[in-house]
């Protein structure tokens, strides 16, 4: 049989390929989020009404959905291969590399999905100001890639813990506070109408913590990964 | 040629000791039965021996004429076959093949797919989901996906775990063919399938 080798690329694509193909079979972890999120925004708008927020609580509610959201459902991506037993045919067969990288992409396009359902019903059911919606989607780009960088490095930690769902908050918590602080502080300049000068240090900060966390995540998830 | 040399290996789970002091070498074309009783530790010096699992003691080396292979290598042209080691259910036969032969840095046509499956007994199930499939039937899939790439090493704990009668025939003639171009290292207690190797660990005593 030809032995002809794939690149990091190929096999990244693979990871992820095949994470979507049984992610579509299951929707373990879409149909987690989404409960989550519809939930949780069902009751933040029933519960509050429609007017007199102020800006800063609507920013904070909105990633408060987020963040909670993507707790209960990024970390299945490694949960589900150490509870059906095909982690150890992955560790054996795979580069972490693409591994890592396959399963960041995967966590990218499930938080995408839930962010692109969510976001316009945060708006219908709180009638938040939508301020400047090129700079809002900037900061919801980033923050999405902040939350995947930091969180898929610690679902591959948390995967062979008993107590996975707890420990998947508790260990993200600390790492994902300075993150959701800006995050917060930018939706609430954009929700007022403030310029883009204005965010222009939140985004700076936004970008360095998603460089920063995927960086380091690529460079730690060998030894996370194996044993 | 290559050659798998294990020296002075030891595991030992926090104060218990699994094994010690094995010691073996073998060359392209050798093989080894790891036997013993049960809870002697014969799945765990395999997973040692695949870097599943860090000795407490010792080393493991994969060569290929004399040079020593780097990780990414000994990754290509190594298997591993066990019950524990679990395909994807909600993928087809044919998508886990194809899934871990580019993971593997194989490429593979439809063609040598359809001879996989039906050399392990499984010709027109390819398109089937794995969900569906008894668990012989997975254990022989298992062992499509170990021929993927023509493995130089191959690692088997317990081969005809899950199988009739037919199968473990068909794992015996398999290995007896692989154990011609290959290592082989199976971990059983079945006196047939250690009647294939050359050589003999014994562990637990």
């Amino acid at each position: 049989m030809p032995s002809k080798s794939a690149g990091l690329a190929g096999r990244t694509f693979a990871v992820y390929a095949k994470d979507i193909r049984l992610e579509l079979r299951t929707r373990y972890g879409l149909n987690a989020i989404l409960m989550f999120g519809i939930t949780t925004l069902a009751v933040v708008s029933f519960s509050l009404g429609q007017s007199g927020l102020s800006p800063k609580l609507l920013a904070a509610l909105f990633w408060i959905i987020i963040f909670f959201s993507a707790m209960s459902g990024l970390a299945q991506v490694f949960i589900r291969e150490e509870e059906s037993g095909t982690a150890l045919a992955l560790r054996l067969t795979a580069d972490p590399d693409a591994i890592y990288l396959g399963k960041l992409f995967f966590n990218l396009t499930l938080l995408s999905v839930m962010v692109v359902i969510i976001t316009p019903l945060f708006f219908i059911f709180t009638d938040a100001p939508a301020g400047n919606v090129g700079r809002f989607v900037v900061v919801l780009v980033l923050g999405v890639l902040g939350l995947c960088g930091a969180t898929t490095l610690v679902a591959a930690i948390i995967a062979k813990a008993s107590v996975k769902g707890a420990l998947f908050s508790v260990l993200s918590f600390p790492i994902l506070v300075p993150l959701l602080i800006t995050l917060t502080a930018a939706t609430e300049k954009i929700f007022d109408g403030l310029t883009f000068t204005s965010v222009s240090a939140e985004l700076q900060f936004l970008t360095a913590y998603a460089v920063v966390m995927i960086t380091a995540s690529v460079l730690l998830f060998k030894f996370v990964w194996q044993e | 040629m290559y050659t798998l040399k294990a020296s002075q290996l030891a595991k030992r789970f926090g104060a218990r000791k699994v094994f010690s002091d094995i010691d073996f070498q073998l060359h392209t074309g050798q093989s080894l039965a790891v036997v013993g009783p049960n809870g002697s530790g014969k799945s765990t010096l395999l997973k040692v021996l695949v870097s599943l699992l860090r000795p407490a003691r010792g080393r493991v080396e994969y060569a290929e004429d004399g040079r020593p292979m780097d990780e990414t290598t000994i990754r290509n042209r190594l298997s591993f076959v066990a019950p524990y080691l679990n395909l994807y259910d909600h993928l087809t036969a044919e998508e886990n093949l194809r899934f871990f032969c580019t993971v593997g840095g194989h490429r593979v046509t439809g063609k040598e797919i359809n001879g996989l499956l039906a050399g392990v007994g499984l010709e027109g199930r390819g398109h089937d989901l794995v969900d569906g499939y008894s668990s012989g039937m997975k254990q022989r899939l298992k062992y499509a996906v170990a021929l993927l790439g023509d493995p130089d090493f191959l690692f088997l704990d317990e081969p005809g775990s899950n199988l009739d009668e037919q199968g473990r025939e068909m794992i015996r003639a398999l290995i007896e063919k692989r154990r011609q171009s290959s290592i082989v290292v199976i971990a059983t207690n079945e006196p047939q399938e250690v009647g294939l190797a050359e050589q003999i660990c014994r562990l637990g005593g």
